[in-house]
């Protein structure tokens, strides 16, 4: 096996015995990029010649004993929507094509203090605005299973990074399920933690109350050891949770025993696919015949949850993305003729045709005569919704089902219908409209020999539940074990 | 829910955007399709449901008033399209 194929916990093995160097890993996966990103398209920079000096600097320290972390000298890379303190991130638009932040997110800070080695920065959809990767500025990423196919989005480029071996992980951000979505499509873990949990300075906002930053790995024992270092309260987000954080690897347990797990009736009522109902219901058995209870109940709003998300995270997007204006950093139009003109032609030239779409749409609803139809009914429906959640736990300490109605579609087949493209996220937007955490493990393929994710869905701040399950279910099959060959 | 060019034009100058003739054209009808769509909510009755912004407890956060650490003027201004003396530079407002 290559040093790039392994995941976290065995890089990390390996360094700790001194059986690797952290600039071996990182030439490994570097030389890994080179060979195969020119097909797969997943990084929008990379840190060649940077990454191998800090590799050897951290390794530096390994050797005098000055490092704890099992992630030090571990190579990651961050969605390009997470500010790096002079590493261009450019959130995928041709607004910010040369924005250098001056500051780092709080999550690139924390990573680096785990003595982990930036790769580089990944593809998304722009402003993480879509669910292909296919509305970068810069490039359509492809399906490391199958290159004629989307890695899922918005973060697919973090998850065809890790899913392809040219990161030891990722990190992503999910408003309505842009971790989950393209976690399953790739076959990789992905995480959105509890609304609160991980900092968002430093993430280029999209949705503010929706948007959250997680963790792509390739099991779920690396997701807990990422978590651990992302997770944490932080002045500088003033929604930053301030409680007491677990240490999550205490989680990976493999038993459910008596652990009551509901399947969210309208979420596998997928005619449209029965390959991916069966996968989730074989999950079920497996857990059942591990101990776990397992039955199916209702949560009737499902089908309510994309037309309140679509509006709530648009309006808050309009309002979020109305400092694109061409004065203070970014993109400015070259020629205009006074101030107001300067902002239109601005927005106009630097924003993609979906970025557009949805600051008209959020526009729409928080427009005078149009704010009590849409912006406050979506904002009731989610009371409505979180409460409908709120109920199911009260049963069950997990619920599960799939994360995405289909496995990995075709490169354009759905580019130009944004509505089919928008029904996609059903089963994953629930969870930011109520603030949830929730993961995606591999669970099954399809006949296109394609990955199929299953989601767990959990209590507010119940991230070590889903690690528990997920680890459980994990060390019982061997889905997690099969990489893409590429 | 009928959308017309005029509600795109005025929602599209509100959002400060210039739309050519024909990303008039496919917007109106990918709004209809997606605004008719959202028409759903109001199957539910939501006459009593309180709105939730955020999904937790939101509250003003204090801090003590005191001198922190700053970024430097150089630093904030790096990324500036134009910039003159230290400052900003934008298209004269005021006569």
């Amino acid at each position: 096996m290559e040093l790039y194929q392994l995941t976290v916990h065995e890089m990390s093995d390996l360094i700790k015995r001194k059986k690797i160097s952290a600039v071996e890993l990182a030439q490994s996966v570097l030389d890994r990029i080179n060979a195969v990103d020119e097909k797969i398209g997943s990084y929008i920079t990379v840190l060649g010649d940077e990454a191998l000096k800090r590799a050897k600097k951290v390794q530096e320290r390994i050797d005098k004993g000055e490092v704890k972390s099992p992630l030090a000298g571990i190579p990651m890379a961050l969605k390009d929507n997470i500010c790096t303190e002079n590493v261009k991130t450019t959130c995928a638009s041709k607004m910010l094509d040369n924005f250098i932040p001056p500051y780092d997110a709080t999550v690139s800070k924390k990573l680096y203090n785990e003595d982990t080695v930036l790769l580089g920065k990944l593809n998304m959809d722009e402003f993480a605005m879509g669910a292909s990767t296919e509305n970068s500025y810069y490039k359509v990423t492809r399906n490391p299973w199958d290159l004629d196919r989307v890695p899922g989005g918005s973060s697919g480029g973090s998850a065809a990074a890790v899913a392809a071996g040219m990161a030891g992980f990722a990190l992503g951000s999910d408003t309505g399920g842009s971790i989950r979505q393209p976690a399953s499509f790739c076959g990789v873990v992905g995480m959105k933690p509890t609304y609160g949990v991980v900092s968002r300075f430093g993430l280029i906002a999209f949705a503010s109350s929706m948007d959250q930053i997680g963790p792509l790995t390739k099991d779920v024992t690396d997701c807990a050891i990422v978590l651990n270092a992302i997770t944490g309260y932080d002045p500088m987000d003033s929604t930053s949770a301030d409680v007491k954080y677990p240490d999550y690897s205490k989680a990976l347990i493999n038993d459910v025993k008596g652990f009551k797990i509901g399947i969210p009736k309208e979420y596998i009522d997928n005619e449209a696919n029965p390959e991916v109902k069966k996968a989730v219901l074989d999950v079920a058995e497996t857990l059942k015949n591990l101990g776990a209870l397992v039955e199916e109940f209702s949560l009737p709003l499902t089908c309510y949850a994309v037309p309140a998300y679509y509006i709530i995270s648009s309006a808050e997007a309009s309002s979020n993305l109305s400092r694109y204006d061409g004065i203070k950093y970014g993109y400015r139009a070259k020629e205009y003729t006074d101030l107001m003109d300067l902002y239109m032609k601005t927005r106009s030239e630097g924003f993609g045709v979906e970025v557009k779409r949805r600051i008209l749409l959020g526009t729409y609803a928080l427009s005078s005569g149009y704010y009590d139809e849409y912006y406050k009914k979506a904002l009731q429906v989610r009371t409505l919704i979180k409460n409908d959640f709120k109920e199911a736990f009260e049963k069950y300490d997990v619920l599960i089902g799939p994360a995405a109605p289909t496995t990995a579609y075709k490169i354009g087949e759905k580019k130009e219908k944004p509505l089919e493209m928008y029904l996609g996220d059903i089963y994953t937007v629930s969870v930011n409209i109520a603030g949830l955490p929730a993961l995606t493990i591999p669970c099954g393929f399809d006949t296109n020999r394609l990955p199929i994710g299953l989601q767990l869905i959990g209590k507010p701040f119940d991230e070590s539940t889903l690690l528990r399950v997920a680890y459980t279910f994990e060390q019982n099959t061997e889905f997690h074990k099969i990489r893409a060959r590429i | 829910m009928k959308v017309t060019k005029e509600t795109i034009e005025h929602v599209a100058n509100l959002a400060r955007l210039n739309l050519s003739e024909e990303e008039k054209e496919k917007l109106i009808h990918d709004m209809e399709n997606i605004i008719s769509y959202m028409d759903k909510l109001n199957e539910l009755d939501t006459s009593e449901i309180i709105p939730t912004d955020h999904v937790i407890p939101i509250k003003n956060v204090f801090r003590d008033d005191e001198v922190l650490d700053s970024y430097p003027k150089s630093k904030m201004l790096m990324n500036a399209p134009e910039k003159e003396d230290g400052c900003f530079k934008v298209p004269k407002v005021v006569e």
